[in-house]
C-alpha cells in the first residue's frame, strides 16, 4: 500500500531568501497590533472589565431578537447593553457594564442583575436563562493583572529554559517569537473586538505552548545540523533544517487542524472564542517558528562554534598534564 | 533500545490497563449508562459549565472584622477592670483609628491594669495579638498586632466556612463544594441546582438575630432623620414587611441575641401563617422568660441582620423558652430563615464578589457537542495518521486511546473536575501526542532514506526524535504549571487535563509505541519499512 506523502522528500525551498522583508513586515504587524490594543483597546469581558454577563436561549424563535433586546435593557437605565449572537441564532449573551454607583457595593448589582433578568422574562415569553455571570469590578482587576501576569511569567520561564538547555541566543529568539505570536493574538482581538476573556488567556497560553513545540523542533535541528555541518554558512544551514522539518511541521499543523475544526464547527458556543483562538494560534505559530525564531539566530550571531566546548586554559594544562597535547 | 524484557513490558501493561479501568466509570456515566454500585466508582467530577449549578465567591471584609474584635476587646477590658479586687476604675475609653485606649486614675493603677490585661494581649500558641502601650503617664493605649488581626480574620473565616457548610448542607443537593480561597474569601459550588437564589440567600445572610424591647413612645418623625435618644438603636423594617419604610426605636441593652438557639424548625401557626419557631438553650430561655414577664404588654422587636422582621406585643409570658417569629413569610422563606438561624450567625458579612450560574440544558448540551466535535476529529486524525504511517500510525492510534483513557483514569482517581475547556484540553493533549509520533515516524523515514537497515533506522528514530519531544513537553509543563498557579476555576481544569495529558501522551506515544514496535520487529524482522 502507498502512503500518503503530504511533503515531497528533499525539498529545498529557501524559506531564509526573504527573511529582511518577513520581518519587516512582523514587526509593523507586531507595531499595528500594540497600537490597536493601546487605542482601540480590547473588547474585555465580564472576567475582566466586571459587569454582569446573561445568556439565554429564545426557545421558540428560530433568531434572537437582538434590537428588542438591546431596548429592553437600555430603557432599564442601567447603561447600554452590548447584545451579541451567541452560538446558534436563538442564542445570545447580554453584557451589562455596572454604573460606577455599584462599584463595591455586591449587593446593589446582585439586585440590578434580578431585575434585568425579571424584566426580560416579562417582556419575552420564550426566554430562557441559560446562564448568568456577576463579576465585580475588584474581583476582575484581580483577573486581569493574574493572567498579564500569568502570561508574562510563562514567556519568561520557558525562555529561561531554553537558554539553559541550548544557547542564549536561542532563548531570545523563542521569547521573540512568542511576543510576536501573543502581540498578533491580541492584535486580532482588538481589531475585531472579539470578546476577551479568561478562556482566551487560555488560549494563549495553548498558542505559547504550541508556538514552542515547533520552535524546539526546529532549533533542535539547528542545534543538530550545527554539529553535523560545521563548515556551513549559517543562512544556508537554517534553510536546510526547516526543510528537513518540514514534513513534520506539515502533518502536526494539519492533525490539530482537523482536530480543531469540528469544535470550531459544531463545539459548544462557550468554547468558540477559545477555540477560534488556538486555531489561529496554529497558523501564526507556524509562520512564527519558521520566519521569526530562525532567522534572528543569523543576526545573534549562532554558528557551530556555540555547540563546541570552549578549551579553557585549565583544560589545555590537563591535556598537557595527560601527555595528550 | 528496542529491547523490552517481560519486566518491563509487565510494568508498561500493568500500568496502561490499571489507568485505563479507572476511567471506566466515568465514561459509564458520560455517556448516560449505569456504573454497578456494587463496585468502586471514582469518577471524574463535572465542572459547573458543564453540569450546570451555581459557583460564587464570597468576599469578608477584613476592617470588620478588625472593628468587631476591637469592640470585643473593649467589652473584656471593661469587665476585667471592674471585676478585679479591688476594681480598677478607668475613663475616657475611645477606639479611634482602629485602637482601644482608656485612663486610669493614678499612676500606681498603671502597673495592676497592665498585670490584669496581660493574659488577654496573647492569643493561642502565645501569638502577641495586641501590645500594650503607655502615654502620658496614665493613658493606657491597646494596639492590635499584624498577627493578631491575622489570625482573627482566620478564625472567622474558618468559622464562615463551618457555618456555610451546614447551611449549604441543610438544602440536601448533591455534593457541594465550599473553600476557602486566599486570606479572605469563600468559594461556595452546587452542581445541578434549579434555583441560585436560593443559595445566594443562604449563604448571603449573615443571621444574626437580636430580641430587643421596643421604645414605643418614639415618633416617627425622628426615627425618619435618625434621632433616637440616649441608650436606644434604629432599625428599619424589612422590605418585605408590611411596615416597609417606618422604623422602630429600641433599646440596646435587655435583649438577646441569636447566639443561645439551639433549634430552629419552620411550621405554620394556628392563624395559617408560616412561622419559624425557635428554642432556646437553657441560660437563652431564662433571660427570655424574664424578658417577657417583665414587659408583658409592651412591644419587642425581632432584628435579623439590622432589620426589623416583626414587632409583636409580648401577651404573655413566656417560660419554656420555646417563641415563634411571624412577619410575611412564605414557606420557603420560612424555611430558608430557619436553616440560618439553625446553623449559627456568620462571624462577619460575606458580600458576594462574583457569581455564575449555567443553566442545567446549556451544560448537557456543552458536553454532548464537546463529545461528539472530538469524535469526528479524533476520527480525522486517525484515519489521516493511519494513511500516512500505515503500521505505525495504527500503532500511535492505538496509543492515542490509550492515551485519552489514562486521563481521564488519572482524573477519576484524583478526583479532579472536567471544565468546558479542560475539553479544549483534551484536543490539545491528543494535538502532543499525535506530534509525538509524527516527529518518530518522521524521523523513521529520513533515517531509512539515508539508508539505514530497518533496525537501527528505528532505533536512531525514536532516539532522535526523543529529544525534541521532551523539551517540547517541559516547556508546555512550565506553561502548564504557570497556568494553574495564576488561572481560576475553569481555567485551571485546562492545565489540569494539560498537565496530566503531557506525562499520559509521552508514556503512551513513546514508551507504548516503542514496545510495540520493537515486538513486531522481532517477530517478523522485515527487511524493509512501509513508512
Amino acid at each position: 500500500m502507498k502512503l500518503l506523502k503530504l511533503v515531497p522528500d528533499d525539498t529545498n525551498i529557501k524559506f531564509l531568501r526573504w527573511r529582511v522583508p518577513f520581518y519587516v513586515v512582523s514587526i509593523l504587524l507586531i507595531a499595528a497590533s500594540w497600537g490597536l490594543v493601546l487605542t482601540k483597546g480590547l473588547n474585555y469581558g465580564v472576567d475582566f472589565a466586571g459587569g454582569l454577563n446573561i445568556t439565554a436561549t429564545f426557545t421558540e424563535s428560530t433568531e434572537a431578537p437582538v434590537g428588542d433586546l438591546r431596548d429592553t435593557v437600555s430603557e432599564l437605565g442601567y447603561g447600554e447593553p452590548v447584545v451579541q449572537r451567541f452560538g446558534d441564532d436563538n442564542q445570545v449573551s447580554i453584557r451589562v457594564p455596572l454604573p460606577d454607583s455599584v462599584e463595591g457595593n455586591p449587593e446593589a448589582a446582585q439586585n440590578i442583575a434580578n431585575a434585568i433578568v425579571a424584566e426580560l422574562e416579562a417582556s419575552f415569553a420564550d426566554f430562557r436563562l441559560d446562564g448568568n455571570e456577576n463579576v465585580s469590578g475588584k474581583v476582575s482587576d484581580e483577573f486581569r493583572s493574574d493572567a498579564a501576569f500569568a502570561l508574562i511569567a510563562a514567556m519568561l520561564a520557558v525562555a529561561l529554559y531554553i537558554w539553559i538547555r541550548f544557547e542564549w541566543q536561542f532563548g531570545v529568539g523563542a521569547l521573540f517569537a512568542l511576543f510576536h505570536d501573543v502581540s498578533l493574538t491580541l492584535g486580532m482581538f482588538s481589531l475585531f473586538q472579539l470578546e476577551f476573556s479568561l478562556q482566551i488567556i487560555a488560549a494563549i497560553l495553548a498558542i505559547i505552548g504550541y508556538s514552542l513545540n515547533d520552535t524546539i523542533v526546529v532549533y533542535d535541528r539547528i542545534r543538530e545540523n550545527l554539529k553535523k555541518y560545521r563548515k556551513m554558512p549559517t543562512p544556508e544551514l537554517l534553510d536546510l533544517s526547516v526543510n528537513e522539518t518540514l514534513a513534520r511541521t506539515v502533518m502536526t499543523s494539519l492533525t490539530l487542524l482537523i482536530a480543531l475544526v469540528p469544535l470550531l464547527a459544531f463545539g459548544p458556543a462557550s468554547l468558540f472564542g477559545m477555540v477560534a483562538a488556538i486555531t489561529l494560534g496554529i497558523f501564526v505559530g507556524t509562520y512564527s517558528s519558521v520566519y521569526m525564531a530562525a532567522p534572528i539566530l543569523i543576526w545573534l550571531g549562532v554558528d557551530s562554534h556555540s555547540f563546541v566546548p570552549t578549551e579553557t586554559e585549565a583544560d589545555k594544562q590537563d591535556k598537557i598534564a595527560r601527555g595528550e597535547a | 533500545m528496542l529491547d523490552f524484557p517481560l519486566w518491563k513490558r509487565g510494568w508498561f501493561w500493568g500500568l496502561t490497563l490499571a489507568l485505563t479501568a479507572l476511567a471506566l466509570p466515568s465514561i459509564f456515566s458520560l455517556s448516560g449508562a449505569r456504573w454497578p454500585a456494587a463496585l468502586p466508582d471514582p469518577e471524574v467530577n463535572l465542572g459547573l459549565d458543564l453540569a450546570g449549578g451555581s459557583h460564587i465567591l464570597l468576599e469578608a471584609d477584613p476592617t470588620e472584622v478588625a472593628v468587631q474584635r476591637l469592640r470585643n476587646m473593649e467589652e473584656s477590658v471593661r469587665s476585667t477592670l471592674r471585676r478585679a479586687e479591688p476594681a480598677v476604675s478607668f475613663g475616657d475609653v475611645s477606639t479611634a483609628e482602629g485602637r482601644l485606649s482608656f485612663m486610669v486614675q493614678s499612676v500606681a493603677d498603671v502597673d495592676r491594669a497592665r498585670s490584669l490585661l496581660e493574659p488577654l494581649l496573647n492569643g493561642e500558641g502565645l501569638v502577641r495579638e495586641w501590645n500594650l502601650t503607655v502615654v502620658d503617664e496614665t493613658r493606657i493605649v491597646l494596639t492590635p498586632t499584624e498577627a493578631g488581626l491575622e489570625a482573627a480574620v482566620n478564625a472567622a473565616m474558618d468559622s464562615s466556612q463551618d457555618v456555610i457548610d451546614r447551611r449549604i448542607n441543610a438544602l440536601g443537593t448533591r455534593e457541594p463544594t465550599i473553600i476557602r480561597q486566599g486570606e479572605n474569601r469563600i468559594v461556595v459550588q452546587v452542581p445541578g441546582l434549579e434555583d441560585p437564589d436560593q443559595v445566594k440567600e443562604l449563604v448571603g445572610r449573615t443571621a444574626k438575630l437580636e430580641f430587643k424591647l421596643v421604645n414605643e413612645n418614639a415618633l416617627q418623625t425622628d426615627l425618619a432623620q435618625g434621632i433616637a435618644e440616649p441608650g436606644q438603636q434604629i432599625f428599619p423594617y424589612a422590605p418585605d414587611s408590611p411596615f416597609f419604610g417606618q422604623n422602630v426605636a429600641v433599646y440596646r441593652l435587655g435583649g438577646i441575641d441569636g447566639g443561645s438557639l439551639i433549634r430552629a424548625q419552620a411550621s405554620r401557626n394556628q392563624d395559617n401563617e408560616d412561622v419559624v419557631v425557635i428554642q432556646f438553650d437553657q441560660q437563652g430561655g431564662n433571660r427570655f422568660a424574664k424578658l417577657t414577664s417583665e414587659n408583658v404588654g409592651k412591644q419587642f422587636a425581632i432584628v435579623l441582620d439590622g432589620e426589623v422582621i416583626s414587632a409583636p406585643v409580648i401577651n404573655d409570658r413566656i417560660l419554656s423558652g420555646v417563641s415563634e417569629i411571624s412577619g410575611s413569610f412564605t414557606p420557603e422563606s420560612a424555611q430558608q430563615l430557619a436553616i440560618s438561624l439553625q446553623s449559627g450567625a456568620l462571624p462577619v458579612d460575606l458580600t458576594v464578589v462574583e457569581e455564575r450560574t449555567v443553566g442545567p440544558d446549556l451544560g448537557a448540551e456543552s458536553i454532548r457537542l464537546g463529545l461528539l466535535a472530538m469524535l469526528v476529529g479524533s476520527i480525522a486524525v486517525v484515519t489521516l495518521m493511519i494513511a500516512s504511517y500505515g503500521r505505525f500510525g495504527v500503532y500511535a492510534t492505538i496509543a492515542l486511546i490509550f492515551n485519552v483513557l489514562m486521563i481521564l483514569g488519572i482524573m477519576a482517581l484524583m478526583n479532579t473536575t472536567l471544565t468546558l475547556p479542560g475539553i479544549a484540553g483534551f484536543v490539545l493533549t491528543i494535538g502532543a501526542a499525535v506530534d509525538a509520533n509524527v516527529l518518530i515516524n518522521e524521523r523513521i523515514r529520513e533515517e531509512r532514506k539515508r539508508g539505514r537497515r530497518v533496525i537501527a533506522a528505528v532505533e536512531n528514530g525514536y532516539r532522535e526524535a526523543s529529544r525534541a519531544i521532551f523539551d517540547a513537553n517541559i516547556t508546555n509543563f512550565i506553561a502548564g504549571v504557570l497556568l494553574f498557579m495564576f488561572g481560576t476555576g475553569p481555567i485551571r481544569g485546562f492545565a489540569v487535563v494539560l498537565i496530566i495529558g503531557l506525562f499520559t501522551s509521552v508514556f503512551t506515544a513513546v514508551s507504548l509505541t516503542r514496545m510495540w514496535v520493537a515486538g513486531w520487529l522481532r517477530r517478523t524482522r522485515p527487511q524493509d519499512l512501509n513508512i
